[in-house]
């Protein structure tokens, strides 16, 4: 009795210590939260090693890593060059996601109806109000376009879905660019604010003549209406991982310090326009070199064997040429003993 | 002799001196208990206190940059770093109003049922159902007032009242609109159902301890059940019944979740109450996690600040007409 006591307590200390010792831990981004879960699961099984990430928001996951309560920090809007310099801070790209406009017209399918960048713009400025509108009907001279008020929606909580997508209007509307700029939560001119992707994608499947932007695996899953763009080339895209993987791979990185490059509106036939990274955070100089090493091991396993996890949940693997650029950062610039 | 008479007296125990003895032990006791009580409303005061100095210096940057200009300004634009609260506190005033408006009369008009006229059989039922509802968490009226009450706003009550009273000048400005069923007017019905236990509740209490004699004298005149309600159980319980509704409207200043999920969350005010707004709650609830440290946060603090601020106004408010009332019936 008193033996098998003292082996369940001494089991449980080992496991406790156990836990502590392999636990890497970050917070930010709730938008690659899902993916970094399937990773870090699927690390602890091959490893021990778990992780423990906190998916709190980007803007917290920056408080965070600075007030260095965690090892990693997590967010969707990158941190300019120079703030990275003032923090000690290294950043790079980790997984990628499309952003799609989804729209609900009766009797309009996925991929019927095209957009381009400023005409965005126009709608969710409030200019354009209906979708029989001539900029919109130029653009699909083969769809019957009805009579029917343009409902936007937009999203209520600050998210980094907001800032790729405000990015990418700031880029392609100077009046977008004046009036409301970019951020992970900004003014908006007119429309409903819905809490989360998920919010989105309810309320435009349930008001008729709505249109509003989500993460793409949400438009797959929901099986909503998407609006197919026109890019910087000005051709017509559909949104899909090899359009994805075209923006990525036709930015420029290697000249952009600390991976500063929001992928909306790059160059490139292929290229979607609404593609987006989400980014980590870490110290240089890290206080406690151990946890970061681990933090890096988990990165690495990441890289190399979570392509395919990856794309099962509808995220974008980085293309390798970006993966050996960051690694190269990493051996340059991260303390590691 | 005599000694000994007096050591006998001594050991012969004085119950007067038993008593004083045993009453100083209590004196012991009672005055810790008193300190202990005294500090446990003095921590009251402490953390109240703490609170609203900690919102005040987290806001102060953001008082210190708009000044007062951040009480009339509507503009909520972070990448600009341009803040105004006004939006926040429109939203938060008007949906309350709309909330009190239509959920006190009802609530009271529950309580008066069940305390007067309802057959005894109902009554349990029914004060059961009341007090579930007041525990139903918010978030729950938040998921409900999207699937069921949002598409019914939309499909039904917003396009009768744009082709009702929207059509009358210049009261119609608070019914235009397009009839998407997120907006102000929503929110409020929400909050309206959310408040109804409360006032319900604290309502039906205070009526039950109007004394019987009281409202049988009145029936024995001659009153009506109206007559009896309006003279006789409401002036009796008034200041119970004004603090239910000062409760409830202190839950509708502070509500956050359901409010988010159906008021649309536009940061500027718009006539029209079928149109978007926000509220205070509803703004930090969205924002608070991503926002940047600086104006940005401090702004959101500075919102914290005004609902506290606010909400003490109501219970001032609330005070000073108790203490009136108390004065005139007292005279």
């Amino acid at each position: 009795m008193f033996s098998r006591f003292f082996l369940g307590a001494t089991v449980i200390a080992v496991s406790a210590s156990c836990a502590y010792a392999g636990d890497i831990s970050g917070a930010g981004a709730t938008f690659p939260f899902p993916i970094y879960a399937k990773w870090a699961d699927s690390y602890k099984k091959e490893t021990g090693d778990g992780l423990n990430y906190q998916s709190i928001g980007s803007g917290a996951g920056i408080k965070q890593i600075k007030a260095k309560t965690v090892t990693f920090g997590a967010t969707d809007a990158p941190l300019k060059a120079a703030e990275l310099e003032a923090a000690g801070l290294e950043q790079w790209p980790m997984v990628m996601g499309g952003i799609v406009p989804v729209i609900n017209i009766d009797g309009v399918k996925s991929g019927e109806i095209v957009i381009d960048g400023p005409t965005l713009a126009q709608i969710f400025l409030g200019a354009i109000t209906n979708w029989n509108d001539a900029a919109i009907q130029k653009l699909n001279p083969k769809v019957k376009l009805p009579d029917l008020a343009i409902a936007v929606v937009h999203r209520a909580d600050g998210s980094g879905t907001t800032f790729n997508f405000t990015d990418y209007l700031s880029k392609v509307s100077p009046d977008w660019n004046s009036k409301i700029g970019e951020a992970t939560s900004v003014e908006w001119p007119v429309g409903i604010g819905a809490k989360g992707n998920d919010g989105v994608a309810n309320n435009v499947a349930g008001t008729p003549g709505a249109i509003g932007y989500v993460e793409y695996a949400y438009a797959k899953q929901n099986k909503l209406t998407y609006a197919d763009m026109i890019n910087q080339a000005g051709k017509v895209v559909a949104p899909t991982v090899e359009a994805f993987q075209a923006a990525a791979a036709n930015a420029d990185w290697a000249h952009a310090p600390g991976f500063y490059v929001i992928l909306s509106n790059q160059p490139g036939d292929q290229s979607w326009p609404l593609t987006a990274a989400t980014f980590i955070l870490m110290y240089k100089k890290p206080a406690n070199v151990t946890e970061s090493n681990e933090a890096l091991k988990f990165f690495t396993y990441a890289y190399d064997k979570g392509a395919d996890m990856a794309k099962a949940l509808d995220y974008i693997p980085m293309p390798d040429p970006v993966i050996a650029q960051v690694k190269a950062a990493w051996a340059k610039d991260i303390e590691q003993k | 002799m005599t000694a000994s008479a007096l050591e006998s007296i001594d050991l012969v125990r004085d119950p007067a001196k038993d008593r004083a003895r045993a009453l100083g032990r209590f004196k012991l006791a009672d005055a810790s208990f008193r300190v202990m009580t005294l500090g446990a409303a003095l921590v009251v005061l402490l953390l109240l206190l703490g609170v609203a100095v900690s919102l005040f210096i987290g806001a102060w940057p953001a008082f210190h940059a708009f000044g007062f200009d951040f009480l009339l300004n509507d503009s909520w634009s972070p990448p600009k770093e341009r803040f105004g609260a006004a939006a926040a506190i429109y939203g938060t005033v008007v949906t309350s109003v709309i909330a009190m408006v239509i959920g006190v009369p009802i609530g009271l008009g529950i309580a008066v049922f069940l305390t007067e006229l309802c057959p005894p059989a109902l009554r349990r039922p029914i004060g059961i159902a009341i007090e579930l509802l007041a525990g139903i968490p918010s978030i729950i009226y938040g998921i409900w007032g999207v699937y069921y009450l949002k598409p019914f706003m939309q499909a039904y009550v917003e396009p009768a009242l744009i082709a009702t009273l929207g059509r009358i000048p210049g009261f119609g400005l608070l019914f235009k609109g397009p009839p998407l069923g997120y907006g102000v007017l929503t929110a409020g019905l929400v909050l309206a159902i959310m408040i109804l236990p409360f006032v319900t509740a604290i309502a039906r209490d205070v009526f039950e301890t109007v004394p019987a004699v009281l409202k049988e004298a009145a029936y024995g005149v001659g009153a009506t059940t109206f007559e009896v309600v309006g003279g006789i159980v409401i002036p009796y319980t008034q200041v119970g019944v004004i603090g239910g509704i000062m409760l409830a409207l202190g839950r509708a200043l502070g509500e956050t979740m359901a409010v988010t999920f159906v008021i649309g969350n536009a940061t500027h005010i718009m006539p029209s109450l079928l149109a978007q707004g926000t509220t205070i709650s509803a703004m930090i609830a969205n924002q608070f996690a991503d926002a940047d440290p600086g104006l940005f946060t401090s702004s959101l603090l500075a919102l914290g600040f005004i609902l506290f601020v606010i909400t003490f106004i109501v219970l001032a408010l609330a005070r000073w007409m108790l203490s009136r009332l108390e004065t005139k019936a007292g005279r």
